[in-house]
Protein backbone atom coordinates (compact mmCIF):
# COMPACT_ATOMS: atom_id res chain seq x y z
CA UNK A 1 0.00 0.00 0.00
CA UNK A 2 2.29 2.65 -1.22
CA UNK A 3 -0.23 4.81 -2.90
CA UNK A 4 -3.92 5.31 -2.28
CA UNK A 5 -6.52 7.55 -3.74
CA UNK A 6 -10.26 7.52 -3.82
CA UNK A 7 -13.38 8.96 -5.40
CA UNK A 8 -16.77 9.35 -3.72
CA UNK A 9 -19.61 8.17 -5.88
CA UNK A 10 -22.74 10.32 -5.87
CA UNK A 11 -23.53 11.01 -9.51
CA UNK A 12 -22.85 9.38 -12.83
CA UNK A 13 -20.03 11.88 -13.35
CA UNK A 14 -18.23 10.36 -10.42
CA UNK A 15 -18.16 7.06 -12.26
CA UNK A 16 -16.09 8.75 -14.96
CA UNK A 17 -13.80 10.25 -12.32
CA UNK A 18 -13.27 6.81 -10.76
CA UNK A 19 -12.50 5.35 -14.17
CA UNK A 20 -9.97 8.12 -14.86
CA UNK A 21 -8.29 7.60 -11.52
CA UNK A 22 -8.07 3.84 -12.08
CA UNK A 23 -6.77 4.18 -15.62
CA UNK A 24 -4.04 6.63 -14.62
CA UNK A 25 -2.97 4.37 -11.79
CA UNK A 26 -3.03 1.23 -13.99
CA UNK A 27 -1.00 3.02 -16.63
CA UNK A 28 1.63 4.22 -14.18
CA UNK A 29 1.94 0.74 -12.65
CA UNK A 30 2.73 -0.50 -16.14
CA UNK A 31 -0.40 -2.31 -17.33
CA UNK A 32 -0.83 -2.61 -21.10
CA UNK A 33 -3.70 -1.06 -23.02
CA UNK A 34 -5.91 -4.15 -22.89
CA UNK A 35 -5.48 -4.63 -19.14
CA UNK A 36 -6.03 -0.90 -18.58
CA UNK A 37 -9.34 -1.25 -20.37
CA UNK A 38 -10.25 -4.29 -18.26
CA UNK A 39 -9.39 -2.61 -14.97
CA UNK A 40 -11.30 0.49 -16.00
CA UNK A 41 -14.34 -1.55 -16.99
CA UNK A 42 -14.25 -3.32 -13.62
CA UNK A 43 -14.12 0.04 -11.82
CA UNK A 44 -16.93 1.29 -14.01
CA UNK A 45 -19.16 -1.67 -13.15
CA UNK A 46 -18.47 -1.41 -9.43
CA UNK A 47 -19.07 2.34 -9.41
CA UNK A 48 -22.27 1.90 -11.38
CA UNK A 49 -23.54 -0.66 -8.89
CA UNK A 50 -22.95 1.84 -6.08
CA UNK A 51 -24.65 4.61 -8.04
CA UNK A 52 -27.67 2.42 -8.94
CA UNK A 53 -28.23 0.41 -5.78
CA UNK A 54 -26.59 2.12 -2.84
CA UNK A 55 -27.00 5.73 -3.97
CA UNK A 56 -23.61 6.70 -2.63
CA UNK A 57 -20.32 5.09 -1.77
CA UNK A 58 -16.63 5.16 -2.46
CA UNK A 59 -14.09 3.70 -4.86
CA UNK A 60 -10.51 3.40 -3.61
CA UNK A 61 -7.63 2.60 -5.89
CA UNK A 62 -4.47 1.18 -4.35
CA UNK A 63 -1.12 0.26 -5.78
CA UNK A 64 -0.28 -3.18 -4.44
CA UNK A 65 3.01 -4.98 -4.03
CA UNK A 66 3.15 -8.55 -2.87
CA UNK A 67 5.38 -11.56 -3.59
CA UNK A 68 7.61 -9.52 -5.89
CA UNK A 69 4.56 -8.61 -7.94
CA UNK A 70 2.98 -5.26 -8.59
CA UNK A 71 -0.72 -4.96 -8.90
CA UNK A 72 -3.73 -2.73 -8.54
CA UNK A 73 -6.47 -3.08 -5.93
CA UNK A 74 -9.96 -1.66 -6.28
CA UNK A 75 -12.04 -1.30 -3.13
CA UNK A 76 -15.68 -0.42 -3.70
CA UNK A 77 -17.61 0.26 -0.52
CA UNK A 78 -21.06 1.53 0.25
CA UNK A 79 -23.52 1.70 3.11
CA UNK A 80 -26.40 0.61 0.95
CA UNK A 81 -28.96 -2.15 1.45
CA UNK A 82 -26.40 -4.94 1.03
CA UNK A 83 -26.70 -8.03 -1.14
CA UNK A 84 -29.25 -10.57 0.05
CA UNK A 85 -27.79 -13.54 -1.77
CA UNK A 86 -24.15 -13.11 -2.80
CA UNK A 87 -24.05 -16.54 -4.43
CA UNK A 88 -26.95 -15.58 -6.66
CA UNK A 89 -25.43 -12.35 -7.93
CA UNK A 90 -22.21 -14.19 -8.72
CA UNK A 91 -24.09 -16.48 -11.09
CA UNK A 92 -23.88 -15.95 -14.83
CA UNK A 93 -27.04 -14.68 -16.36
CA UNK A 94 -28.09 -12.85 -13.20
CA UNK A 95 -28.04 -9.13 -13.65
CA UNK A 96 -29.98 -6.95 -11.25
CA UNK A 97 -29.76 -3.89 -13.45
CA UNK A 98 -31.49 -5.76 -16.23
CA UNK A 99 -29.36 -3.83 -18.69
CA UNK A 100 -26.22 -4.91 -20.42
CA UNK A 101 -24.07 -4.63 -17.34
CA UNK A 102 -21.30 -7.17 -16.92
CA UNK A 103 -22.39 -7.56 -13.31
CA UNK A 104 -20.37 -9.21 -10.60
CA UNK A 105 -19.29 -12.30 -12.58
CA UNK A 106 -17.90 -9.91 -15.20
CA UNK A 107 -15.87 -7.97 -12.65
CA UNK A 108 -14.52 -11.23 -11.28
CA UNK A 109 -13.43 -12.29 -14.75
CA UNK A 110 -11.79 -8.97 -15.53
CA UNK A 111 -9.70 -9.07 -12.36
CA UNK A 112 -7.46 -11.76 -10.79
CA UNK A 113 -8.80 -11.68 -7.26
CA UNK A 114 -12.26 -10.86 -6.09
CA UNK A 115 -13.90 -10.69 -2.70
CA UNK A 116 -17.37 -9.60 -1.59
CA UNK A 117 -18.38 -8.74 1.92
CA UNK A 118 -21.95 -7.77 2.35
CA UNK A 119 -24.33 -7.43 5.23
CA UNK A 120 -27.96 -6.59 4.73
CA UNK A 121 -28.82 -3.15 6.02
CA UNK A 122 -25.14 -2.37 6.67
CA UNK A 123 -23.49 -2.25 3.28
CA UNK A 124 -21.19 -3.92 0.84
CA UNK A 125 -17.43 -3.91 0.33
CA UNK A 126 -15.96 -5.43 -2.78
CA UNK A 127 -12.22 -5.85 -3.16
CA UNK A 128 -10.69 -6.77 -6.51
CA UNK A 129 -7.03 -7.14 -7.45
CA UNK A 130 -5.25 -7.43 -10.77
CA UNK A 131 -1.57 -8.40 -10.93
CA UNK A 132 0.94 -7.10 -13.42
CA UNK A 133 2.42 -9.95 -15.40
CA UNK B 1 -0.38 -13.26 -23.54
CA UNK B 2 1.72 -15.81 -25.43
CA UNK B 3 4.47 -13.98 -27.30
CA UNK B 4 4.75 -16.74 -29.89
CA UNK B 5 1.17 -16.23 -31.03
CA UNK B 6 1.78 -12.50 -31.35
CA UNK B 7 4.77 -13.09 -33.57
CA UNK B 8 2.91 -15.50 -35.78
CA UNK B 9 -0.02 -13.13 -36.03
CA UNK B 10 2.24 -10.28 -37.09
CA UNK B 11 3.82 -12.47 -39.79
CA UNK B 12 0.40 -13.50 -41.09
CA UNK B 13 -0.92 -9.94 -41.22
CA UNK B 14 2.23 -8.75 -42.94
CA UNK B 15 1.99 -11.48 -45.53
CA UNK B 16 -1.61 -10.68 -46.29
CA UNK B 17 -0.91 -6.94 -46.62
CA UNK B 18 1.73 -7.77 -49.22
CA UNK B 19 -0.14 -10.47 -51.18
CA UNK B 20 -3.80 -9.65 -50.54
CA UNK B 21 -4.43 -13.26 -51.49
CA UNK B 22 -7.41 -15.38 -50.51
CA UNK B 23 -4.96 -18.02 -49.42
CA UNK B 24 -3.55 -15.80 -46.68
CA UNK B 25 -7.02 -14.84 -45.55
CA UNK B 26 -7.80 -18.52 -45.25
CA UNK B 27 -4.62 -18.96 -43.19
CA UNK B 28 -5.84 -16.17 -40.92
CA UNK B 29 -9.17 -17.83 -40.47
CA UNK B 30 -7.50 -21.09 -39.49
CA UNK B 31 -5.21 -19.19 -37.15
CA UNK B 32 -8.22 -17.69 -35.37
CA UNK B 33 -9.09 -21.18 -34.12
CA UNK B 34 -5.85 -21.23 -32.18
CA UNK B 35 -6.85 -17.93 -30.58
CA UNK B 36 -10.09 -19.50 -29.47
CA UNK B 37 -8.35 -22.64 -28.22
CA UNK B 38 -5.97 -20.53 -26.18
CA UNK B 39 -8.98 -18.55 -24.92
CA UNK B 40 -7.64 -15.27 -26.24
CA UNK B 41 -10.45 -12.76 -25.77
CA UNK B 42 -11.69 -10.34 -28.46
CA UNK B 43 -10.07 -7.33 -26.74
CA UNK B 44 -6.77 -9.18 -26.68
CA UNK B 45 -7.05 -9.89 -30.39
CA UNK B 46 -7.39 -6.16 -31.03
CA UNK B 47 -4.43 -5.60 -28.70
CA UNK B 48 -2.33 -8.11 -30.65
CA UNK B 49 -3.42 -6.52 -33.92
CA UNK B 50 -2.47 -3.09 -32.67
CA UNK B 51 1.00 -4.18 -31.55
CA UNK B 52 1.59 -5.93 -34.86
CA UNK B 53 0.64 -2.83 -36.81
CA UNK B 54 2.75 -0.60 -34.59
CA UNK B 55 5.77 -2.67 -35.54
CA UNK B 56 4.84 -2.84 -39.21
CA UNK B 57 3.92 0.84 -39.56
CA UNK B 58 5.92 2.73 -36.99
CA UNK B 59 5.28 6.01 -38.79
CA UNK B 60 1.50 5.90 -38.70
CA UNK B 61 -0.12 8.95 -37.10
CA UNK B 62 -0.63 8.93 -33.33
CA UNK B 63 -4.40 9.42 -33.66
CA UNK B 64 -4.59 6.17 -35.52
CA UNK B 65 -3.27 4.23 -32.51
CA UNK B 66 -5.67 5.99 -30.17
CA UNK B 67 -8.55 4.73 -32.26
CA UNK B 68 -7.40 1.19 -31.41
CA UNK B 69 -7.57 1.99 -27.71
CA UNK B 70 -11.14 3.04 -28.26
CA UNK B 71 -11.85 -0.22 -30.08
CA UNK B 72 -10.29 -2.25 -27.23
CA UNK B 73 -12.59 -0.47 -24.80
CA UNK B 74 -15.49 -1.36 -27.07
CA UNK B 75 -14.56 -5.03 -27.09
CA UNK B 76 -14.31 -5.62 -23.33
CA UNK B 77 -17.99 -6.44 -22.95
CA UNK B 78 -17.92 -8.68 -25.98
CA UNK B 79 -15.16 -10.60 -24.30
CA UNK B 80 -17.21 -10.90 -21.13
CA UNK B 81 -20.28 -12.00 -23.06
CA UNK B 82 -18.20 -14.69 -24.74
CA UNK B 83 -16.81 -15.93 -21.44
CA UNK B 84 -20.25 -15.98 -19.91
CA UNK B 85 -21.50 -17.94 -22.88
CA UNK B 86 -18.68 -20.47 -22.52
CA UNK B 87 -19.33 -20.84 -18.83
CA UNK B 88 -23.05 -21.40 -19.47
CA UNK B 89 -22.22 -24.08 -22.02
CA UNK B 90 -20.03 -25.84 -19.47
CA UNK B 91 -22.88 -25.64 -16.98
CA UNK B 92 -25.24 -27.11 -19.52
CA UNK B 93 -22.87 -29.99 -20.13
CA UNK B 94 -22.79 -30.65 -16.39
CA UNK B 95 -26.58 -30.63 -16.29
CA UNK B 96 -26.79 -33.06 -19.16
CA UNK B 97 -24.41 -35.37 -17.38
CA UNK B 98 -26.54 -35.17 -14.25
CA UNK B 99 -29.62 -35.93 -16.31
CA UNK B 100 -27.94 -39.06 -17.66
CA UNK B 101 -27.21 -40.21 -14.12
CA UNK B 102 -30.74 -39.38 -13.00
CA UNK B 103 -32.04 -41.38 -15.93
CA UNK B 104 -30.03 -44.39 -14.77
CA UNK B 105 -31.27 -43.99 -11.22
CA UNK B 106 -34.82 -43.82 -12.49
CA UNK B 107 -34.40 -46.91 -14.62
CA UNK B 108 -33.27 -48.83 -11.56
CA UNK B 109 -36.20 -47.43 -9.62
CA UNK B 110 -38.63 -48.31 -12.39
CA UNK B 111 -37.59 -51.93 -12.61
CA UNK B 112 -40.55 -54.19 -12.22
CA UNK B 113 -40.79 -57.91 -12.65
CA UNK B 114 -43.45 -59.17 -14.99
CA UNK B 115 -45.37 -61.93 -13.22
CA UNK B 116 -45.30 -65.35 -14.84
CA UNK B 117 -48.66 -67.04 -15.07
CA UNK B 118 -49.95 -70.13 -16.78
CA UNK B 119 -53.36 -68.78 -17.72
CA UNK B 120 -52.59 -65.06 -18.05
CA UNK B 121 -50.20 -63.64 -20.61
CA UNK B 122 -48.74 -60.27 -19.68
CA UNK B 123 -46.94 -57.87 -21.99
CA UNK B 124 -45.88 -54.28 -21.47
CA UNK B 125 -43.87 -51.46 -22.87
CA UNK B 126 -43.00 -48.00 -21.61
CA UNK B 127 -41.09 -45.36 -23.58
CA UNK B 128 -40.26 -41.92 -22.17
CA UNK B 129 -40.78 -38.83 -24.35
CA UNK B 130 -37.79 -37.13 -22.75
CA UNK B 131 -34.94 -38.60 -20.75
CA UNK B 132 -37.00 -38.98 -17.60
CA UNK B 133 -40.39 -40.62 -17.59
CA UNK B 134 -43.56 -39.58 -15.79
CA UNK B 135 -45.23 -42.91 -16.52
CA UNK B 136 -45.06 -45.69 -14.04
CA UNK B 137 -45.85 -49.35 -14.47
CA UNK B 138 -45.57 -51.64 -11.50
CA UNK B 139 -46.53 -55.28 -11.11
CA UNK B 140 -47.39 -57.09 -7.92
CA UNK B 141 -47.96 -60.83 -7.87
CA UNK B 142 -47.49 -64.05 -5.97
CA UNK B 143 -47.15 -65.90 -9.29
CA UNK B 144 -49.93 -68.34 -8.49
CA UNK B 145 -53.13 -66.68 -7.29
CA UNK B 146 -53.14 -63.10 -8.51
CA UNK B 147 -51.37 -60.56 -10.67
CA UNK B 148 -51.84 -56.84 -10.20
CA UNK B 149 -50.64 -53.88 -12.15
CA UNK B 150 -50.49 -50.17 -11.48
CA UNK B 151 -50.44 -47.86 -14.49
CA UNK B 152 -49.77 -44.31 -13.38
CA UNK B 153 -49.23 -41.12 -15.31
CA UNK B 154 -47.89 -38.01 -13.66
CA UNK B 155 -49.37 -34.97 -15.41
CA UNK B 156 -46.28 -33.27 -16.77
CA UNK B 157 -43.00 -34.63 -17.98
CA UNK B 158 -39.34 -34.60 -17.17
CA UNK B 159 -37.66 -34.26 -13.79
CA UNK B 160 -40.60 -33.03 -11.67
CA UNK B 161 -42.73 -35.90 -12.94
CA UNK B 162 -39.93 -38.38 -12.31
CA UNK B 163 -39.43 -37.19 -8.74
CA UNK B 164 -43.14 -37.43 -8.10
CA UNK B 165 -43.24 -40.90 -9.55
CA UNK B 166 -40.64 -42.27 -7.17
CA UNK B 167 -43.05 -41.54 -4.36
CA UNK B 168 -45.73 -43.72 -5.88
CA UNK B 169 -43.18 -46.47 -6.02
CA UNK B 170 -42.66 -46.24 -2.27
CA UNK B 171 -46.41 -46.28 -1.71
CA UNK B 172 -46.68 -49.38 -3.85
CA UNK B 173 -43.73 -51.07 -2.19
CA UNK B 174 -45.50 -50.72 1.13
CA UNK B 175 -48.34 -52.81 -0.23
CA UNK B 176 -46.20 -55.51 -1.72
CA UNK B 177 -46.88 -58.01 1.00
CA UNK B 178 -50.61 -57.48 1.08
CA UNK B 179 -52.96 -58.78 -1.51
CA UNK B 180 -54.99 -55.56 -1.42
CA UNK B 181 -57.96 -54.88 -3.61
CA UNK B 182 -57.71 -52.05 -6.19
CA UNK B 183 -59.81 -49.43 -4.39
CA UNK B 184 -57.75 -49.90 -1.21
CA UNK B 185 -54.50 -49.45 -3.12
CA UNK B 186 -55.70 -46.20 -4.70
CA UNK B 187 -56.94 -45.04 -1.31
CA UNK B 188 -53.52 -45.52 0.27
CA UNK B 189 -51.53 -44.07 -2.62
CA UNK B 190 -53.87 -41.09 -2.79
CA UNK B 191 -53.20 -40.24 0.84
CA UNK B 192 -49.44 -40.52 0.37
CA UNK B 193 -49.54 -38.33 -2.71
CA UNK B 194 -51.88 -35.78 -1.16
CA UNK B 195 -49.59 -35.36 1.83
CA UNK B 196 -46.30 -35.14 0.04
CA UNK B 197 -46.87 -33.67 -3.38
CA UNK B 198 -47.07 -30.09 -4.45
CA UNK B 199 -50.59 -28.90 -5.25
CA UNK B 200 -49.70 -28.39 -8.88
CA UNK B 201 -48.87 -32.05 -9.42
CA UNK B 202 -51.58 -34.49 -10.42
CA UNK B 203 -51.34 -38.17 -11.02
CA UNK B 204 -53.77 -40.43 -12.78
CA UNK B 205 -53.59 -44.09 -11.94
CA UNK B 206 -55.31 -47.27 -12.96
CA UNK B 207 -55.02 -50.31 -10.78
CA UNK B 208 -56.09 -53.71 -12.04
CA UNK B 209 -55.95 -57.07 -10.37
CA UNK B 210 -56.46 -60.45 -11.96
CA UNK B 211 -57.40 -63.39 -9.79
CA UNK B 212 -56.94 -66.91 -11.09
CA UNK B 213 -59.86 -68.07 -9.02
CA UNK B 214 -62.86 -67.25 -11.23
CA UNK B 215 -60.71 -65.40 -13.83
CA UNK B 216 -61.90 -62.12 -12.36
CA UNK B 217 -60.29 -58.82 -13.24
CA UNK B 218 -61.16 -56.14 -10.69
CA UNK B 219 -60.11 -52.55 -11.13
CA UNK B 220 -60.27 -49.02 -9.86
CA UNK B 221 -59.26 -45.75 -11.47
CA UNK B 222 -58.01 -42.43 -10.20
CA UNK B 223 -58.98 -40.21 -13.13
CA UNK B 224 -57.13 -42.45 -15.55
CA UNK B 225 -58.05 -43.13 -19.17
CA UNK B 226 -60.65 -45.87 -19.57
CA UNK B 227 -58.96 -49.14 -20.45
CA UNK B 228 -60.05 -51.35 -23.32
CA UNK B 229 -61.38 -54.86 -22.86
CA UNK B 230 -61.44 -57.02 -25.95
CA UNK B 231 -64.07 -59.76 -25.88
CA UNK B 232 -63.04 -62.59 -28.16
CA UNK B 233 -66.49 -64.17 -28.31
CA UNK B 234 -68.16 -61.10 -29.80
CA UNK B 235 -65.05 -59.53 -31.37
CA UNK B 236 -65.90 -56.22 -29.67
CA UNK B 237 -64.29 -53.72 -27.33
CA UNK B 238 -65.72 -52.58 -24.05
CA UNK B 239 -64.38 -49.51 -22.20
CA UNK B 240 -63.69 -50.18 -18.55
CA UNK B 241 -63.89 -47.16 -16.31
CA UNK B 242 -64.49 -46.58 -12.62
CA UNK B 243 -65.23 -43.38 -10.75
CA UNK B 244 -62.42 -41.72 -8.84
CA UNK B 245 -60.57 -38.42 -8.58
CA UNK B 246 -56.98 -37.91 -9.69
CA UNK B 247 -54.47 -38.75 -6.96
CA UNK B 248 -53.44 -35.90 -4.72
CA UNK B 249 -56.57 -33.77 -5.10
CA UNK B 250 -58.49 -34.74 -1.96
CA UNK B 251 -57.20 -36.66 1.04
CA UNK B 252 -60.45 -38.54 1.62
CA UNK B 253 -61.34 -39.36 -1.97
CA UNK B 254 -63.01 -42.72 -2.47
CA UNK B 255 -62.51 -45.02 -5.39
CA UNK B 256 -65.12 -47.17 -6.99
CA UNK B 257 -64.14 -50.75 -7.67
CA UNK B 258 -65.58 -52.85 -10.48
CA UNK B 259 -64.85 -56.21 -11.97
CA UNK B 260 -65.25 -58.28 -15.11
CA UNK B 261 -64.72 -61.92 -15.91
CA UNK B 262 -62.14 -62.75 -18.58
CA UNK B 263 -62.81 -65.56 -21.00
CA UNK B 264 -60.33 -67.38 -23.19
CA UNK B 265 -58.83 -65.00 -25.77
CA UNK B 266 -60.05 -61.84 -24.02
CA UNK B 267 -57.47 -59.17 -23.30
CA UNK B 268 -57.26 -55.86 -21.52
CA UNK B 269 -55.22 -52.95 -22.86
CA UNK B 270 -54.19 -50.41 -20.22
CA UNK B 271 -52.57 -47.29 -21.60
CA UNK B 272 -51.38 -43.85 -20.62
CA UNK B 273 -52.46 -40.75 -22.51
CA UNK B 274 -49.21 -40.79 -24.46
CA UNK B 275 -50.84 -43.66 -26.34
CA UNK B 276 -54.44 -42.54 -26.56
CA UNK B 277 -53.51 -38.96 -27.33
CA UNK B 278 -51.03 -39.78 -30.04
CA UNK B 279 -50.60 -36.68 -32.15
CA UNK B 280 -49.94 -36.73 -35.85
CA UNK B 281 -49.71 -33.83 -38.28
CA UNK B 282 -53.49 -33.94 -38.60
CA UNK B 283 -54.09 -33.71 -34.85
CA UNK B 284 -54.98 -36.32 -32.29
CA UNK B 285 -55.70 -39.84 -33.52
CA UNK B 286 -59.13 -41.41 -33.34
CA UNK B 287 -59.75 -43.99 -30.60
CA UNK B 288 -60.88 -46.33 -33.33
CA UNK B 289 -57.35 -46.51 -34.69
CA UNK B 290 -56.10 -48.12 -31.50
CA UNK B 291 -58.96 -50.62 -31.60
CA UNK B 292 -58.17 -51.41 -35.22
CA UNK B 293 -54.53 -52.04 -34.43
CA UNK B 294 -55.46 -54.21 -31.45
CA UNK B 295 -57.87 -56.23 -33.58
CA UNK B 296 -55.22 -57.06 -36.16
CA UNK B 297 -53.00 -58.62 -33.50
CA UNK B 298 -55.67 -60.05 -31.20
CA UNK B 299 -54.36 -63.60 -31.63
CA UNK B 300 -50.76 -62.70 -30.90
CA UNK B 301 -48.96 -62.82 -27.53
CA UNK B 302 -49.54 -60.01 -25.05
CA UNK B 303 -46.04 -58.64 -25.63
CA UNK B 304 -46.50 -58.71 -29.40
CA UNK B 305 -49.76 -56.78 -29.02
CA UNK B 306 -48.05 -54.10 -26.89
CA UNK B 307 -45.10 -53.87 -29.28
CA UNK B 308 -47.33 -53.59 -32.33
CA UNK B 309 -49.35 -50.71 -30.86
CA UNK B 310 -46.14 -48.82 -30.14
CA UNK B 311 -44.68 -49.62 -33.54
CA UNK B 312 -47.72 -48.46 -35.48
CA UNK B 313 -48.60 -45.38 -33.42
CA UNK B 314 -44.91 -44.53 -33.28
CA UNK B 315 -44.65 -44.62 -37.05
CA UNK B 316 -47.63 -42.27 -37.38
CA UNK B 317 -45.72 -39.60 -35.48
CA UNK B 318 -42.26 -40.53 -36.81
CA UNK B 319 -41.35 -41.78 -33.33
CA UNK B 320 -41.30 -38.20 -32.12
CA UNK B 321 -43.22 -38.82 -28.90
CA UNK B 322 -45.05 -35.87 -27.35
CA UNK B 323 -45.71 -37.68 -24.12
CA UNK B 324 -44.46 -40.74 -22.26
CA UNK B 325 -45.90 -43.83 -23.91
CA UNK B 326 -46.91 -46.89 -21.87
CA UNK B 327 -49.12 -49.85 -22.53
CA UNK B 328 -49.85 -53.02 -20.55
CA UNK B 329 -51.70 -56.04 -21.92
CA UNK B 330 -53.34 -58.72 -19.76
CA UNK B 331 -54.43 -61.57 -21.98
CA UNK B 332 -56.44 -64.52 -20.81
CA UNK B 333 -55.26 -67.80 -22.24
CA UNK B 334 -52.18 -69.92 -22.62
CA UNK B 335 -49.10 -68.19 -24.01
CA UNK B 336 -48.13 -68.45 -27.63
Amino acid sequence: MECRSSVDIFTEWDIVAARQLGRNEAKSIGFGTVDQARITTAISELARNIYLYAGKGNIKIERTYDNNQYGITIIASDEGPGIADVRKVMNDGYSTSGGLGAGMPGVRRLMDEFNVQSEQGVGTTITAVKWLR
Amino acid sequence: MPKEVEKQYKALVNRYINTKSENDLYAGQKFSRRFIEKEISPEEVIGIHKSALMELFPDAPEDFWHSFDFLIEMMIHYGLALQEHQSLIRKQEELELEMKIAEKVQNTLLKTRVPTFSDLDIGFLTVPAKQMSGDYIYFLSDDSNYASVAVADVIGKGIPAALCMSMIKFGMDNMQKQNSSPHVVLDVVNRIVEESVDDSMFISMFYGKYEVDGSVFSYASAGHEPVLLYKAASNTFIELDAKGLLLGVQPNATYEERSVVLDEGDFIAMMTDGVTETRTEDGFIDDEIIKEILTTVKDESAQKIADTVYQQLGEMQNFHLHDDFSIVIFKKGYKN
